[in-house]
């Protein structure tokens, strides 16, 4: 489903991402993980296509397609999800009629017909009930004066409206306390399908006590420089990044 | 049209004296002797340069270079009037065209008890003294030779009179078209709106262009806001790519009274919007609210004034506009809170998103503050888009103009939202939204 080969990227003309590969098939949940400027975040922007980034080599093909050509709508249209680490406060946009834009957008994208509000209404209710995301918040400017567990709720609630294929969790767990990280990742785990794979982008270990992936990488200096199952990401809590860097120092 | 270049203010002058010659007893009345005083005025001062303070930004070189007529008939009937129109049930429509009252197309439906609203020649007819007790009486020391221009030719334009305690229940709608189907055309409204003690009115001012020859208005509204009296004030301007227009919104509040303004200019060549507010009273509140979206060369400019005179007043302003393209904008507002206005809230903000490196804004806040113990607080922003917004709102699917234009809608909405006649609000909704999908 996700095939990257090579990638590098930079920003300002420092190079962050080192040549990534990674390889994600439909069901599947990867876990990335990391120390702080490891470029954990650089993976999931450019993969959503942020522009600040510049590409510098490498290919991301998404089913079948070469998505680094493409403007983060049509990403987004084709079925790539980024949750944000810090979802953007919009004033005067309310939620309920940005997610309306953005799902009947999709919908045109794909030669679909718009839904009508009747529709669509049901529809948001339904996927509100699945994240218990209170509908007075619907109603209310997209992220505006939301807690740091509702914006974060509120991303995973978008994500369970737009249905894509590859979700990208961009640190969800950051600034949430245990309570908020429970109800996120029943959430996330809901919509879990053998046809959708989720990339958790993370630093710590307890989002995967939920969250529990089938593959854990360690990005490290624009790199992954071991993966391993998710029993892997129990020895990075139990002993830090420190036997990672020192071994990656040693191969040099 | 004619494009050779004329003095427009020698023109003016003549014009006036002709028409005084063919006065009778009529000439030596009080209103005239007003209009009289105001023509020297206008004759000492004459049009502005940039070299007045006042005017450094907006030039109207251009539009004193023509002439215009001030006198242009209008064939002007219901038909044409279908896209003009603001939808309005349940309010009373009054048309000036071309300056002047047209009554066929007007519908007047609060009761007129007690309650005088007329066109400002009709209520002069019927009560010279009255209208003479108000007429020019808060802008005569203006110094603004628009305003002396308007107060000279003063002819037409509505006459509000409210009883203390009485409230006009339905909104006032107020259409100013300038038909410049054939010719350049200019017109002088001027409106008197007095509301007594404890009494409320709504009402809005909506300017409105036919054709393509150029239109010069030149538009003047005193406005008395008696104790305890509420008045909400809208001025919505969608006049033609080829309308010029000048316009002071004089107010003066009294005790514990309310008065809330809305000045939306979506479309014209050159405007000048003066909104001056003079808090006279104690515990009064004044807001102010504007919002502008210029584009190719237009050219906007609000000067406002909150002049706090009296103790515990408080006065709020938000102003926002859109530039893009080569256009232009000027922000000027003054708050002055004098010596006796203790305790005085005064609130200015300006914000401004600037699409293009060619558009230019010039924002100036000016506080002067004798009084001590006040509250002022100004400040002014101009952008561009929120990149991370824009961003964030393209990776859910929504393309990159439907979100620019959901982002300046959004931008608009706290202006928008303070406008309380619901069907100009609604009107303003949808040309906004056209206006910022279109582009």
């Amino acid at each position: 489903m996700l095939s990257i080969n090579d990638l590098r990227a930079s920003i300002e003309g420092k190079e962050i991402l080192k040549g990534i590969n990674l390889e994600v098939k439909p069901g599947e949940v990867h876990a990335i993980m990391g120390p702080n400027g490891s470029g954990k975040s650089t993976l999931a922007s450019v993969l959503a296509g942020r522009e600040e980034y510049e590409v510098t080599g490498g290919s991301v093909v998404f089913d079948g397609k070469n998505i680094l050509d493409m403007a983060p709508e049509e990403r987004a249209a084709e079925g790539i999800f980024l949750a944000f680490q810090y979802p953007v406060e919009i004033p005067g946009v309310t939620t309920i009629n940005f997610l309306k834009t953005a799902v009947n957008e999709i919908r045109k994208y794909r030669g679909e017909n718009p839904l009508d509000a009747a529709q669509f209404l049901k529809m948001v209710r339904e996927k509100a009930k699945l994240v218990s995301m209170n509908d007075s918040l619907l109603k209310r400017a997209l992220n505006e004066g939301f807690s740091g567990g509702e914006k974060k709720r509120n991303e995973i609630f978008q994500m369970a409206v737009l249905e894509p294929k590859l979700a990208i969790l961009d640190e969800t767990d950051s600034g949430l306390d245990i309570d908020a990280l429970r109800i996120v990742a029943e959430g996330v785990n809901s919509l879990r399908s053998p046809e959708r794979a989720t990339v958790v982008v993370t630093h710590y270990q307890r989002l995967l006590d939920y969250i529990v992936p089938d593959y854990v990488h360690v990005l490290y200096k624009g790199r992954i420089v071991k993966s391993g199952p998710k029993e892997l990401a129990l020895e990075l809590e139990e002993k830090g990044y420190d036997w990672i860097k020192a071994e990656v120092e040693a191969v040099g | 049209m004619s494009t050779e270049t004329i003095d427009l203010k020698t023109r003016l002058i003549a014009d006036f004296h002709a028409r005084e010659s063919v006065m009778n007893g009529e000439a030596s009345s009080a209103f005239h002797q007003k209009k009289r005083a105001a023509l020297a005025e206008f004759d000492k001062l004459g049009f502005p340069t940039p070299r007045n303070e006042e005017w450094k930004y907006s030039n109207v070189k251009d539009l004193v270079s023509v002439s215009y007529n001030f006198n242009a008939e209008s064939s002007l009937g219901l038909a044409d009037l279908e896209d003009l129109k603001i939808p309005a049930q349940d309010a009373n429509i009054i048309y000036f065209v071309n300056g002047h009252y047209h009554a066929e197309l007007s519908r007047i439906i609060s009761s007129q008890d007690q309650i005088t609203i007329s066109s400002l020649s009709e209520a002069y007819k019927s009560n010279p003294s009255l209208v003479n007790s108000y007429f020019n009486e808060l802008v005569k020391d203006q110094d603004d030779a628009f305003t002396s221009l308007n107060t000279a030719f003063a002819q037409d334009g509505i006459f509000i009179h409210i009883p203390d305690n009485k409230t006009v229940e339905h909104p006032i709608i107020l259409r100013f078209v300038s038909d410049a189907r054939l010719e350049n055309v200019g017109s002088q409204p001027r409106n008197i709106i007095a509301v007594g003690r404890n009494a409320h009115v709504k009402l809005a001012e909506a300017f409105r262009t036919l054709g393509t020859e150029r239109s010069f208005t030149n538009s003047v509204t005193e406005i008395y806001v008696g104790e305890e009296a509420g008045v909400e004030y809208y001025k919505v301007q969608n006049e033609s790519d080829n309308a010029y227009h000048v316009g002071t919104t004089q107010v003066r509040m009294l005790d514990r009274s309310q008065f809330y303004a809305g000045t939306v200019t979506l479309n014209g060549r050159f405007t000048r919007n003066n909104l001056n507010i003079i808090l006279d009273g104690e515990r009064c509140e004044a807001h102010m609210y504007g919002l502008y979206f210029p584009d190719g060369t237009q050219h906007v400019d609000n000067h406002t004034v909150a002049d706090h005179r009296k103790p515990n007043s408080e006065s709020n302003e938000l102003y926002k506009g859109i530039l893009r393209d080569k256009s232009k904008g000027v922000f000027n507002g003054k708050i002055f809170v004098r010596q006796d206005a203790q305790k005085t809230n005064a609130f200015q903000s300006c914000k401004n998103i600037v699409l293009s490196t060619e558009a230019t804004m010039n924002t100036k806040p000016q506080l002067e503050i004798f009084a001590d113990d006040v509250k002022c607080s100004h400040g002014t922003t101009t952008g561009q888009i929120d990149e991370e917004a824009l961003f964030y709102m393209r990776s859910r699917g929504i393309s990159k103009p439907e979100a620019m234009s959901l982002l300046m809608f959004a931008f608009c909405a706290d202006v928008v939202s303070q406008i309380k006649i619901d069907s100009v609000r609604e009107y303003l909704e949808n040309v906004i939204a056209q206006k910022l999908a279109s582009k």
